[in-house]
């Protein structure tokens, strides 16, 4: 679960990006985050991430408090969390399932543990035939899939993705969706900011809008724009 | 238990890292050992340099004897006397009466009977006492005391100006080698954390993703840390490895011409520098890369 209270983030350049956001998300939810560039985004999600620290206000991941949380405990937070961005961020140098594996064995997997769980995401993905390949040999789409199977590899509570289909087609970017789709069925939370606007408003999942850096609407079943602004 | 697989298997990527990234920048590496080598060498020299002529000092200052020579028309009972009274003298060690008989008998062992012959019945040489002290540094006041002495026709002594330019030496030595090794550490120290800054540009696209999939801070740095420390430790070796072989052949040379040199060539003593050296490296390697790795990994 993730609460914010009364959050604000001004950075030292004086950009107020975020302005007494308030909000919850429960375990297993399925959360758009749509707004114009610059609304507060990308700061919402590296509050999460604890990349960024909240100027005013509270954060509490799974019950613990970004702020009182000590250093070292940040990548236990980060292991909770898995991360999905616009550029993929892959290695090109290594093959699909070392990309995947790499996740792994940062955090100390056993070697036996890496050999049964990577091919396994891999297949949920649908990149179980392309494990040898390296990501310049994918698709975009095929990247981005190897992405999310990264992201989820170390089972985490929640996924988020940043503008995860920016870089992709329509069909693509369907997919993708497909693939987010899934994972969220498992129980696992999602949590992607976008500007596809066709997919939000097909999928009727909740959407939190931002503008200027505060929650304009939240609402479930909701779609990118509301019919009044 | 747990913990300990765990870093064991942390530790197996390490190495797989630290194996890759000593790989990528070998020209670089090149220069962080060979730097690292040349100012340990240094070092190494300075430091053999510095030992032996402490050496060769003590062992010249234990010789140093003072003579002392009575006036010729000395009868010997009075010279026998002046022996307790430069006994007292304090600085004094020990004294010991030389009849000029025993003089000239050894002076001719040594030199052969043709002075013998040359000399006759007459013994030119005079009554001595040698006085053998125990601060060398000293020598010059007792020996002026002595010539002071009623009866003393000369008092001579050797060394003391050898062993003066000697420490002089050593300290020159010294200071131009604290100079050279500070001069070349820093920059041995310099290019390991160039090096280590090479390596984190290049992985950057990794550390950045390292980040995101929660990896710890020291899981991020060791690679790094430990790269610095595997090139300061290859410079010492190589900076050991040519000393020894160098120091040991210079050593043979020397003792075939000047066989009463008194060198250092004790192995313990050689070990331990050759020791010495090696730690130096290791923490040479370790401050440079942690000076990249502070200033340029935020984790």
């Amino acid at each position: 679960m993730i609460s914010f209270f009364n959050v604000s983030k001004v950075y030292p350049n004086g950009v107020k990006a975020l302005q007494g956001v308030s909000l919850q998300i429960e375990q297993g939810e399925f959360v758009f985050i749509v707004g114009p560039s610059g609304a507060g985004k990308s700061t919402l999600i590296k509050l999460i991430f604890r990349e960024e620290m909240p100027t005013k206000g509270q954060i509490y991941i799974n019950g613990r408090s970004i702020l009182r949380m000590r250093r070292r405990d940040v990548p236990h937070l980060r292991r909770q969390i898995g991360m999905v961005f616009q550029d993929f961020r892959l290695l090109p140098d290594r093959t699909i399932y070392e990309n995947v594996a790499f996740a792994m064995q940062v955090v100390g997997a056993r070697r036996s543990e890496i050999k049964k769980r990577v091919p396994e995401v891999l297949k949920m993905v649908g990149l179980a035939n392309r494990m040898d390949n390296y990501p310049p040999q994918l698709s975009g789409g095929e990247q981005q899939r190897t992405a999310i199977a990264r992201a989820l590899v170390n089972k985490p509570s929640t996924i988020i993705a940043d503008e995860p289909t920016g870089n992709l087609d329509i069909n693509t970017s369907w997919d993708i969706m497909e693939c987010f789709q899934k994972i969220n069925d498992d129980g696992t939370t999602v949590i992607i900011a976008t500007h596809a606007k066709e997919i939000v408003d097909s999928m009727r999942q909740r959407v939190i809008a931002l503008e200027n850096g505060k929650i304009v609407r939240d609402e479930n079943r909701g779609v990118y724009e509301n019919a009044l602004t | 238990m747990y913990m300990k697989m765990l870093l064991l298997r942390q530790a197996y990527y390490i190495f797989q890292e630290v194996g890759r990234s000593l790989k990528r920048n070998s020209l670089l590496n090149f220069a962080a050992v060979g730097t690292t080598a040349i100012s340990l060498f240094v070092l190494g020299v300075g430091m053999l340099l510095v030992i032996n002529t402490n050496e060769i000092a003590k062992t010249i200052e234990s010789d140093i004897e003072i003579m002392v020579y009575m006036r010729h028309d000395l009868a010997e009972e009075d010279a026998i006397a002046l022996e307790p009274v430069i006994g007292r003298i304090s600085g004094v060690k020990e004294t010991t009466f030389i009849p000029r008989d025993e003089a000239l008998k050894s002076l001719v062992k040594r030199l052969g009977d043709e002075l013998d012959e040359s000399v006759g019945e007459q013994n030119p040489l005079p009554d001595a006492i040698k006085v053998e002290i125990s601060d060398p540094h000293e020598v010059n006041t007792i020996a002026a005391e002595i010539e002071d002495l009623p009866g003393v026709e000369s008092v001579r002594y050797g060394g003391q100006d050898f062993v003066k330019k000697l420490f002089s030496l050593t300290n020159w030595v010294r200071i131009i080698g604290l100079l050279l090794i500070t001069l070349l550490g820093l920059c041995g120290i310099f290019l390991i954390a160039t090096t280590t800054r090479l390596t984190i540009f290049a992985r950057r696209r990794e550390i950045n993703i390292m980040k995101y999939v929660g990896a710890t801070d020291w899981f991020v740095r060791w690679p790094f840390l430990l790269e610095g420390i595997i090139l300061g430790f290859f410079g010492a070796l190589l900076a050991v490895g040519v000393l020894y072989f160098s120091y040991g052949a210079l050593i043979a040379k020397i003792q075939e011409t000047i066989t009463f040199l008194p060198l250092v060539n004790s192995t313990l003593v050689l070990l331990r520098i050759f020791q010495g050296l090696l730690a130096v490296g290791v923490v040479m390697g370790a401050v440079g890369s942690t000076i990249s790795v502070r200033r340029y990994l935020r984790v």
